[in-house]
């Protein structure tokens, strides 16, 4: 293993994928260095949510290689092949990045308190009373500290997504993957939504946002990816890229957004 | 109007008709006989109901495995048992003797630990447990499917992204927001098996209908035994609603606002509304 693969949080080569014959990802390779804060946007269809699906093996690759902090996710590499790991090894590995959903996907029988435990208490085996403790101060720094024996159908959306916020949080996560965190929420809600995002950007967490918040991306991002059609178009700084397209598909899709 | 008269033409004869027998019927109420039968038809139901639920809930997650090995064998089981009669297969269960006359386990082609005449394993009441159990774990299968498929798709994923297994998501996740649409139907289920007891008495299960049986075939009073009968039926039954509505209380949390009211909290309610008090709702709701 070289010494650069290993220093990306997040390293994609070539990565392909093809549900029946629509190939979604049609080789995709990047880096995410550790503490940088990614954005990928793109016209929907694009692949975008599926990469993002791929990094923490929500969905299989059929091709490429795409490592986290350095090490296959979902896979171990003998003699040039991938293979499919053992249930537990694939959850270990899952355990260590926090994704957070378009629609929330907050548990609705439990409160938002035990909602948060629920990862510390079943997948890290973590005491009741330790993982409430851990909650309830996560709970704090989003500003929910008075909604703890709320249900998920008691909270606004924002309020919900500040809550999966920290059950993302609450595996102790050393990578945040969003995908379109903002999208399914009233226009009003979501300024409460990036700001918990953007303290979390401060704090240094790696981070790789699917979003259409082009402000957002512009504001907080250390690096924006545009894709197209299952391939990456162009990266760079967000302000560059977004001021100044290279490509006309970007300048296209800008035009739309902005 | 046709209704009310009729209705009352059917209580009158309740009533006047001899053949009603209903000194017959509050003798024999709760006599020991009558008494044994029932706490004998409670048993099969619990014991075979549990049976019924637990093999469901494995079918079911079987039936959902992705491994064609697993899930077609669940297909298989489930295709059996519902395609051939109750009936039928707790007379398989009686007879299994004249098939396998010897039973045992142990190492297969190996020593044997225990064996002994199938007789003496499979009793009338073991043969009833078999053939009402066994036979329910298909239905309950594809009750308990239908429950998992009910959930979200995202449930799973965003317990899968904590870093969950496949048995942690269904027991912490899924299962308790597929109950919800999991209990009515099972409670179908329970009241169609405390009935469906009453089929071993054709195995010579002296539960609550066999019991009745074995008495009016002395003392030729059938029509007021099957009344007892029929009236135990109801009471369970009745008791078993309500049991229902409790466990469906306690699965709705968070999917509303408000917890439905229980029985008694809506009895107090109309009482005090019918003292002319305000009760603690908001004024005017029961009225709607």
């Amino acid at each position: 293993m070289s010494a650069v693969m290993a220093d990306a949080m997040v390293r994609a080569e070539d990565v392909h994928k093809r549900f029946g014959r629509l190939e979604v990802l049609r080789g995709i390779s990047l880096e995410v260095a550790p503490r940088e804060v990614l954005c990928v946007i793109g016209p929907s269809g694009s692949g975008k949510s599926t990469f993002l699906r791929c990094i923490n093996h929500l969905e299989p690759i059929n091709a490429g290689r795409l490592y986290v902090d350095g090490t296959l996710v979902g896979y171990v590499e003998r003699g040039g092949r991938l293979h499919e790991l053992a249930e537990r090894e694939v959850c270990r590995r899952r355990a260590e990045i926090g994704m957070v959903f378009q629609r929330f996907n907050l548990f609705p029988h439990r409160t938002a308190l035990e909602n948060i435990m629920e990862g510390p208490v079943v997948v890290k085996k973590e005491s009741r009373t330790e993982a409430a403790e851990h909650a309830r101060a996560l709970l704090d720094r989003m500003g929910l500290a008075d909604k703890l024996d709320s249900y998920p159908s008691q909270l606004s959306g924002g309020q919900q997504q500040r809550v999966a916020i920290a059950r993302a949080l609450a595996m102790r996560p050393k990578l945040m993957l969003f995908d379109e965190p903002t999208s399914a929420l009233d226009p009003e809600l979501v300024g409460e939504v990036l700001d918990a995002m953007r303290a979390l950007a401060a704090e240094g967490m790696t981070m790789v946002v699917v979003t259409h918040e082009i402000g957002f991306a512009r504001e907080v991002a250390d690096s924006l990816v545009f894709m197209d059609n299952g391939l990456i178009v162009e990266r760079g700084a967000p302000r560059k890229v977004i001021a100044n397209p290279r490509h006309e598909r970007t300048r296209a899709f800008l035009s739309k957004v902005l | 109007m046709v209704i009310a008269v009729l209705a009352a033409m059917f209580l009158h004869g309740l009533v006047t008709e001899k053949g009603y027998g209903w000194g017959v019927v509050g003798q024999y109420f709760f006599s020991r006989r009558v008494l044994d039968g029932l706490v004998l038809t409670i048993e099969l139901t619990v014991i075979a109901m549990a049976i019924g639920i637990a093999l469901g809930i494995v079918l079911a997650v079987m039936r959902m495995s992705p491994n064609p090995l697993v899930s077609g064998s669940s297909w298989v089981y489930i295709w059996f048992f519902r395609g051939t009669p109750l009936l039928v297969q707790l007379l398989f269960w009686y007879n299994l003797a004249a098939l396998y006359p010897k039973l045992g386990l142990g190492i297969p082609f190996g020593p044997e630990f225990v064996s002994g005449t199938a007789n003496s394993f499979i009793t009338p009441f073991a043969a009833a447990i078999f053939g009402l159990g066994l036979n329910e774990g298909a239905y309950m299968a594809e009750i308990v499917r239908a429950g998992f498929l009910s959930v979200d798709e995202g449930q799973t994923e965003a317990a899968q992204s904590l870093g969950m297994t496949r048995l942690q998501t269904m027991r912490r996740v899924v299962l308790p927001q597929a109950m919800r649409v999991i209990i009515p139907p099972t409670g179908n289920e329970t009241i169609s098996m405390l009935k469906n007891t009453s089929l071993v008495s054709v195995i010579a299960v002296t539960e609550l209908l066999y019991s009745v049986q074995l008495i009016y075939a002395a003392n030729y009073q059938t029509i007021p035994l099957l009344i007892v009968a029929s009236l135990w039926y109801l009471v369970v039954t009745t008791l078993l609603t309500f049991g229902q509505y409790y466990i469906e209380r306690h699965y709705s949390r968070g999917s509303a606002r408000e917890l439905p009211r229980t029985f008694l909290q809506r009895l107090r309610d109309n009482l005090m509304t019918a003292r002319g008090k305000p009760s603690a709702r908001v004024p005017g709701s029961e009225h709607i």
